[in-house]
């Protein structure tokens, strides 16, 4: 076993050596400016269209539908502001929900200041978008609908091919935040009826700065980043072209992976969480039990509050996260954990662990043994617990 | 979602290590402060004799900064008077620890609270007054008018 424990593939994920391997001559050999004419440069500009070929064919999409963008919160604010921007004319309402990532809300909250109205839909206490109340939130006005595709938090997975359905059937442009679904899910625009979606690089193995945005064809937005006339003039700045190849190829990895490392993960997760709610009492998971991303475990501890947990677990090596407010600077615990409901002292002993296949069983009997004993120090240490066993 | 602050080597020590855990057996004074909706809560016990407060122990619910704080305030009364112990600032718990992230001066301010509150408590108890002692405030945050939220 190594001394590092990751569980946090939510965050970040390693660079695959594959990817690592594919981006190499790109730094080096192949430098030249893929928007050069010479025939040195077209090696850069065949990598960066074998790229888009390769993500096109995954999204079921066609190559001319993929832009490359700088990540997944460039791709959520293009495809939020520049919709917004283009069809101002025809209406200024826009729904989305209350789990939403930051790039989501906190540039709605932006739109808002500039006289758009945000939907802020809410979700059941699994974290499950309600169908019948978006149904009921679309107005004559509303131009957007901008939902997750999986919750970067609790991991559930929102149903998009029905969200695609209603907004199809009302005319409205729908965007899926899909950061944390891209090569871990299988992912159709035709089949689920999506026109915009954000995926990341450094989600799947791929390095971090590059991302894509999948605008369909018919669907007409303007650009965000204006420049030269990179990607048909809708966004600007040279290629990066050894991200776009890691891009790339960490999503031929990911095609080629995804229902092996599904299965694998899958049951290592529920391995995991059966493992910390058999072994620790007074515990609670977060997010939907099945529809759940296959890497996702959030769990939350009664009478702890998760900075001290994430702190004593980054002793024994172990890497997680948590939605307690201590841990973001500020007075409130994450808003997906108050959305599904949590109370807030509920909420602030939470603790996100995101697995990867390179996580092994041994790996997940140290954390859920190592696990038992931090939250019974803390426990022993927490007012909160004295007074439960006092009353109880 | 999550950033572990950057905490001096002493808040890690005490967060770590934390000095007088626990209960302390008919205490001459309990004082809890704090809410866990903010994600602290704070109980301070001491025990006084003869004006000096011969033992703390405390218990916390919080971030590594609350427990740290918590330990250090408990390490820097025992041995004081009541007036000494009073005049224990959050500033005084701090300097202790070298000093705490921006965000985290909320904790210190709780720690002095808490033990205000306890020395309320002890003086209510006793039907004694010490000068300058103010009856606690449950929420740190009415005191603080919510500076600490960022």
């Amino acid at each position: 076993m190594t001394d590092l424990i990751y569980l946090d593939n939510a965050a970040t994920t390693p660079v695959d050596n594959r990817v690592f391997e594919a981006m190499k001559p790109y730094f080096e050999e192949y430098y030249g400016n893929a928007s050069s004419v010479y025939r040195f440069a077209g090696k850069s500009t065949n990598a960066v269209d074998e790229a888009r070929r390769i993500v096109a064919a995954f999204l079921g999409a066609d190559k001319e539908e993929i832009y490359f963008t700088a990540g997944g919160s460039e791709s959520d604010n293009w495809a939020l502001k520049a919709t917004a921007f283009s069809l101002k004319e025809k209406g200024k309402h826009i729904i989305t929900s209350k789990i939403e990532h930051h790039a989501i809300l906190h540039t709605c909250e932006y739109l808002e200041k500039l006289g758009f109205e945000v939907t802020y839909l809410d979700v059941d206490e699994n974290g499950v978008i309600k169908l019948d109340e978006l149904k009921s939130a679309i107005r004559e006005d509303t131009i957007l609908i901008s939902i997750m595709f999986a919750n970067n938090e609790i991991g559930t997975v929102e149903p998009v091919k029905e969200i695609g359905k209603i907004a199809r059937e009302h005319g409205i442009i729908f965007h899926t935040d899909a950061v944390q679904a891209y090569g871990h899910v299988p992912i159709n625009v035709e089949e689920m009826n999506i026109d915009i979606l954000s995926a990341s690089g450094h989600k799947i193995y791929g390095p971090k700065g590059v991302g894509i945005m999948y605008l369909r064809k018919n669907v007409r937005i303007g650009s965000f980043i204006h420049g030269g006339g990179q990607e048909r003039g809708k966004r600007a700045g040279t290629y990066n072209t050894p991200g776009i190849v890691g891009f790339g190829e960490a999503t031929r990895i990911a095609s080629e992976k995804m229902k092996e490392r599904y299965e694998y993960e899958t049951k290592l997760r529920d391995y995991l969480i059966k493992g910390i709610l058999e072994k620790i009492p007074y515990t609670k998971l977060n997010g939907h039990p099945t529809n759940r991303l296959s890497n996702n475990v959030n769990i939350s501890f009664r009478f702890i509050e998760g900075e001290s947990l994430l702190m004593l677990l980054d002793q024994k090596g172990i890497c997680g996260s948590s939605g307690s407010a201590c841990t973001s600077g500020s007075l409130d615990p994450s808003h997906v954990l108050l959305a599904i409901g949590l109370p807030h002292e509920i909420a602030h002993g939470s603790l996100r662990l995101t697995l990867s296949h390179n996580n092994t069983k041994e790996e997940i009997d140290y954390v859920i043994e190592e696990l038992r004993k931090i939250v019974e120090r803390l426990r022993c240490m927490s007012p909160l617990y004295e007074d439960f066993i006092r009353n109880n | 979602m999550s950033q572990v602050l950057e905490y001096s080597e002493k808040v890690m020590d005490h967060f770590t290590n934390p000095r007088n855990v626990g209960e302390i057996e008919n205490p001459s004074g309990v004082g809890t402060v704090g809410n866990a909706k903010c994600g602290d809560i704070m109980r301070m016990y001491l025990d006084i004799q003869d004006g000096v407060v011969k033992d703390a122990k405390f218990k916390t619910f919080g971030c590594g900064a609350a427990v740290a704080t918590s330990s250090m305030v408990t390490e820097l009364v025992i041995g004081k008077t009541v007036e000494e112990a009073l005049k224990v600032t959050n500033k005084a718990v701090m300097e202790a620890l070298d000093g705490l992230p921006p965000v985290k001066v909320h904790c210190s301010l709780l720690a002095e609270e808490a033990i205000h509150a306890a020395l309320w408590d002890y003086a209510t108890d006793n039907g004694i007054t010490i000068e300058g002692l103010e009856p606690p405030v449950k929420d740190i945050e009415e005191k603080e008018g919510h500076e600490s939220a960022e």
